[in-house]
Order: C-alpha cells, then structure tokens, then sequence
C-alpha cells in the first residue's frame, strides 16, 4: 500500500526537478520544500494527524502537470446564478483573464495581480514542512495575488476554482493564493470549486488581515466527485481584524481541508463555520488549528457534517493559547447527522492552553434524523424524501441564514438543495 | 359505504397486542367520538390509522373512501385527505412554521393534482386562519413548537387542519392540558369545518371537549374493543358513572 502512495509522491519530486528551472520566483523555499518532500512524500495513517484520513485512494495514480487545454469552463460557470460582481476565474490552477471580470481599476483600493506574473511566497509558517503545503509550494505555477488598499472597501470579490480533468492523465494543479488587507479594509471573497473528472487541486491560500480589516469569506467546495482536493488556508489576524467564513464541502472523492489561524493582534475575531455534506464513498477532512497569540481575542468555530451511505467526515480541531493571551474566548462545536449506518464520523478536538485567565470550551454530538420529526412531516403530506431535506436543511439553516451576503447565501443554499437530487433516499 | 370503515382491526406494538378488533364505521359529515379508560387503544388507533411506524396490524382492514388505508404511505394518507391533530404535537427546530405550512399544504396541493399557492396566497389564507381562530399572526414567525406552550401547541395542529382541510380529522386527546379558553378554541375550529364534506373522529378521556363539540356518536373503547356505542348523552352517563361499570358489563 504505502509502495504504490509512495509512488504517487515521487511522482511529483519528479515533476519539481523537471520543471525546477522553470518554475516561477525565488528557488530557495521550493528546494527546501522539495528536499522535505522527498524525503516524506505523502503522509499516511502512521502519522497522527492524518489518521482518520487516509491518502489511499491517490495510491498508483500517476498526475501530469496541468497543460492548458480545451475545457469544460463555460459549463461549468452555468452551473451558478448570474452576478455582476467582479470575478477571478482559474481554470487547472491557471488565471484566465479571457473568462474573469477584473475590478474596475482603481475602484474601491483593490487591486488584482497573478503569481504567475508576480511570483511570491508570502509568509506561511512551515510552507516547507507540512505535506499539503509542500507540495504546493515545490509545485505551485500561478494563483491569484488580491490587496485591498488601507481603510477602503472591496466590496465583492468571486474566486472560481474550474477543473477539467482527465480519467487517463490526471491533472495536478497547485495554485498560490494571496488575499491581504491593509488596516481598516473591508472585503467579501467567495470562492467555488468546481470540476469534472479526475483532478487533484492542492491549493494554498494566505490570508492577511491587518489591523481592524474585516475579511468575509464564503467557500463552497464542490470539486469533481471523483477529484481530490487537498488545500490549505493559512490567516493571520492582526490587532481588532475580524476573519468570518462559512464554508461548504460537498464536492469531491477525498478532501482535506486544513485552515491555520494565527491570531497575533490583541482583540481580533476569528469565526468559521463549516459544514460537510457528502454520500457515497466520500471521505472529507477539516483539520483547524487556531493559534491565540495575543490578549482578549475570540475564535469560534462551529462545524455541522451530514453524512449518508459510506461517506466518512473527520473533524480536527486544535485551539492553542499562548501564554501571552489572557482572555481568550475560544469555542469549538462539532456536530454529525449520521443518515445511514456505514456513514461515519471522526471528531478530535485538542485544547493546550498556557494562560490562565481563559474561556475555552469544545463539543461534538453525533446522532441521526428523528423518527418522530419524520413521521410528523410525513403526516400533512410531505413525501418522506423531501421530509429528510426538510429535517437535514434544518440542521444547517443557521448557518446558512446567517450569511450576510445574499449571492454567497444562494450559491450556498443551492449547493445544499441540489444535492438531494442526487441521492436515492 | 361510510367514509371510514374499520374492519376487526388488530394492531400491536412491539409485539403486545393492543387493538383486538376493532369495528367502526363512520359515515361522510359525522363527527364520533372515541372514549375510553388509559391503555384502552385509543392513541393506538389513531396512530395506526395516520400511518406510524412501529404499529403492526395483525388482522382487520381499513377502508377510506373505498381504498385501502393501510396500504398507504403516511403522505398518502394526509394527501387522501386523512390529518391527526397530535396528543404531542413534535418540535421542528430550524423549520419555520410558515414554511413547513406552506410545504405541506403544497405537497397535499400537488398529491391532488391541484395547483401549489405562492407566498404571498398562503399568507392571505394564512392570516384569515389566525383571525378566525383568535391567534396571533406571531405564530408564522416561529419554528415548529419549538417553545410553544402546551395550549399553543395544540393550537397549531387545529390552525394546520384549518389550512389543509382534511376530510377526516383525528383529533388525539386534544383536550388534554388545555385551559377552557384554549378548549374553546379548539372546539370552534373543529366546528368551523363541520359539513358534509367533514368527518372527525374525537378521541378524549374526558366529556368536557364534548360540551362543545357535540357528536354525533360516542364510542367506548375498552380493552381494545369498542365495547359501547351511542348518542351523545353515553358520554353523559360515563361522566357519571365512570368507565368501570361498562368495562364490567362488557367482560360478563
């Protein structure tokens, strides 16, 4: 087992020094990514944080750098309700500026840039070291470079993620994304993935929030049902910056998605609220770590799975306070709805707390639709099936209600209603 | 042929015989009532007739309109035109009370072949239930029971019949725990509907909902049985009298 992952991982050592003389900016991170990488390669189960999460399926899949090609884009963007908001588009990992809609320039301090053209690795803590960030950074080729200009207000900005991918020759992509703030911005970025086919998308995303800026971010990842998607979302909150994100996984065959906060500014808010929904063999993981390293900060994190057939949701979350953050309010709540008997669930939380004037706590509640909930709907007439999306919808609907953001709430709403359609109940 | 014609009707719950054959016909427009001591069946019988799970009819039919009811799905029932007013109406936390009404009363629409009503009808028709109940309009705003008193509850499953129009009611121990205002109330919106179009069967320990909603029939249910059956004033005599003395009478 592990020969055949292995594989799959010297495949793209191999890939890194083909191309390394190519690759965009500064050489060094990716060779000290490159050096670790070849050396580890991918991880699995034996490593404890990967033990819920198994990369066996990508074992023997042999993936070819993503190679610009016809592809299925303008399919794929039916997919959404219209908007005139302005709209990035990425295709295999790619910029296309022929499908994105750019900021008007100079309008409201946001400006736009690829990493293609202006290659930087920003300043992710171990982008060497961790084996989804090293990947990206040995490999990454393009990725979008967003700033928003001190006290100014992005307003809306979409992030499309298309993917065509290919049953015979896989696609690897590995975009590098940066989205900073300056002190005082303001702006929503939502972003989608969407795919067809076989794919793995590994995509890195930077966060910088500087001092009071206000981030909102909508995600819904809704890869190819039989892609892979390994990401990770690094912020970093500076002094009363407040990060908020809603986040559906809905979308692919195995997915992990980890997301690092270091909260370093004094009183900053740090809120995600997550929900996977997924059926069939799917397997999805969100690992959080949340990093208190300043006083008086909050972080809430509030994660909601729906679970049917064999899928396997795991969720990991570790809250860190330093000793430097007297009165952080932390809060982690996980919660499943199992609506089968092979669904399962693995929820890990993990508090070290060295302060001791805090309020942290932690929760997780697994459990299925209620018989008598079902039976009550079923008695003025709803059909069972839409009974179940009534009950599951519920389960969600705060979450959901919530989103400021009437076109991010309807991407949102209507992943969730579509996928009942699906489902053979 | 009556509306509902129930046939030596046997049913038992996880493995315990409770109903031991049960026959009652009720004719289109009657109203009966159902009495009868704790443990008699009578919650059994509703639940069977609504479609629970976990009620296993051993033996016995039932008919509605002609068709066999217990071959039908709960929906089924509720689209054919059957509704049970709960004894404990179920909290739906997360679902609106406006919109579980509307999806119900859509799905029933459409189960028919009837055209489903917008928002903004079903508001209309919504609102006029309210006033004629005497209910606040706050009621739409609310999740499902959730947080309801135990009148409010009550309350909402004769709004929910007063929105979907069943042609048989099944109203289970609706009476119990109401205070008299409330018990008017409910009483009103049964009697609203009454009509040749509106049957309902009235299951109720106690002669007091009665008063208000007179029946057409009583029947006492005992054992599993319907032991008993008369005009309004059996219920009279068994307020008086207690249920013992017929329980008696019918073992001899």
């Amino acid at each position: 087992m592990s020969a055949t992952l292995r594989e799959t991982g010297e495949n793209f050592s191999a890939r890194y020094h083909g191309l390394a003389p190519r690759l965009p900016g500064p050489p060094d991170l990716r060779r000290r990514a490159a050096d670790w990488f070849d050396r580890h390669g991918l991880p699995d189960t034996r490593d404890e944080s990967w033990r819920f999460t198994s990369l066996r399926p990508l074992a023997g899949i042999v993936f070819s750098r993503a190679e610009d090609q016809d592809d299925t884009a303008p399919s794929l963007l039916a997919r959404l309700p219209p908007t005139e908001a302005p709209l990035l588009v990425f295709t295999q990992g790619r910029m296309r500026a022929d499908l994105s809609r750019f900021p008007a320039g100079g309008r409201a301090g946001i400006s736009v840039a690829s990493f293609a053209n202006e290659p930087s690795f920003g300043n992710v803590p171990d982008s060497e070291t961790e084996p989804l960030s090293a990947l990206n950074t040995m490999l990454a080729e393009d990725g979008a470079r967003i700033a928003v200009a001190p006290s100014a207000d992005g307003g809306t900005l979409v992030l499309l993620h298309l993917a065509s991918g290919n049953a015979e020759h896989p696609p690897a992509f590995h975009p590098r994304h940066q989205i900073r703030l300056g002190a005082g911005a303001r702006l929503t970025l939502i972003e989608i993935a969407l795919g067809t086919s076989i794919y793995l998308h590994n995509p890195l995303t930077e966060v910088v929030l500087a001092e009071q800026a206000e981030l909102l971010h909508l995600r819904l990842q809704d890869e190819s049902a039989a892609a892979f998607h390994l990401g990770s979302l690094h912020v970093a909150l500076g002094p009363g910056s407040a990060y908020e994100s809603v986040a559906l996984v809905r979308g692919a065959r195995l997915a992990r998605s980890e997301l690092t906060a270091a909260i370093v500014g004094e009183g900053a808010r740090f809120a995600l609220h997550a929900a996977q929904i997924l059926g069939g063999e799917q397997l999805a993981d969100i690992t959080t770590v949340v990093r208190h390293l300043a006083p008086g900060a909050s972080s809430r994190q509030s994660i909601r799975n729906v679970l049917t057939e064999r899928a396997h949701g795991v969720f990991q979350g570790r809250i860190a306070v330093d000793r430097i953050a007297q009165k952080t309010d932390g809060y982690q709540m996980n919660k499943a709805l199992l609506l089968s008997e092979e669904a399962q669930i693995n929820s890990k939380p993990e508090l070290e707390i060295f302060a001791d004037d805090v309020k942290c706590s932690h929760g997780a509640t697994v459990g299925a639709l209620d018989p008598n909930q079902l039976f009550y709907l079923q008695s003025r007439g709803v059909p069972k099936a839409e009974a179940r999306a009534i009950l599951v919808a519920a389960f969600l609907g705060e979450m959901l209600e919530a989103i400021p953001h009437s076109w991010g709430r309807s991407v949102l709403e209507g992943a969730v209603q579509s996928w009942w359609k699906d489902r053979p109940v | 042929m009556a509306l509902l014609e129930i046939r030596g009707l046997a049913a038992e719950v996880e493995g315990k015989p409770i109903l031991r054959g049960v026959d009652l016909s009720l004719p289109e427009g009657e109203v009966h009532a159902i009495m009868g001591p704790n443990g008699s069946g009578k919650s059994t019988l509703a639940y069977v007739l609504a479609g629970r799970e976990g009620y296993h009819v051993s033996a016995g039919s039932v008919r509605f309109d002609g068709e066999d009811l217990l071959a039908m799905d709960p929906e089924a029932r509720a689209a054919a035109g059957l509704f049970l007013a709960f004894q404990y109406p179920v909290e739906l936390p997360g679902v609106g009370n406006a919109n579980f009404l509307r999806t119900a009363l859509n799905a029933v629409r459409r189960a028919r072949a009837e055209p489903e009503i917008d928002a903004m009808k079903f508001l209309k028709e919504a609102r006029a239930a309210l006033k004629r109940l005497s209910m606040s309009e706050e009621m739409l705003k609310r999740n499902v029971n959730v947080g309801f008193s135990g009148g409010e509850k009550k309350r909402n499953e004769i709004f929910q019949m007063a929105l979907l129009r069943p042609r048989l009611a099944i109203l289970d121990e609706t009476d119990s725990g109401l205070d008299i205002d409330a018990l008017k109330i409910v009483a009103n919106g049964v009697n609203a509907l009454r009509g040749e179009k509106f049957s309902a069967l009235v299951i109720t320990h106690y002669q007091r909902l009665l008063d208000h909603i007179v029946p057409d029939k009583v029947h006492v249910l005992s054992e599993g049985r319907i032991v008993r059956s008369g005009g309004p004033e059996l219920a009279l005599s068994l307020e008086e009298s207690g249920y013992a003395g017929l329980v008696a009478e019918a073992a001899a």
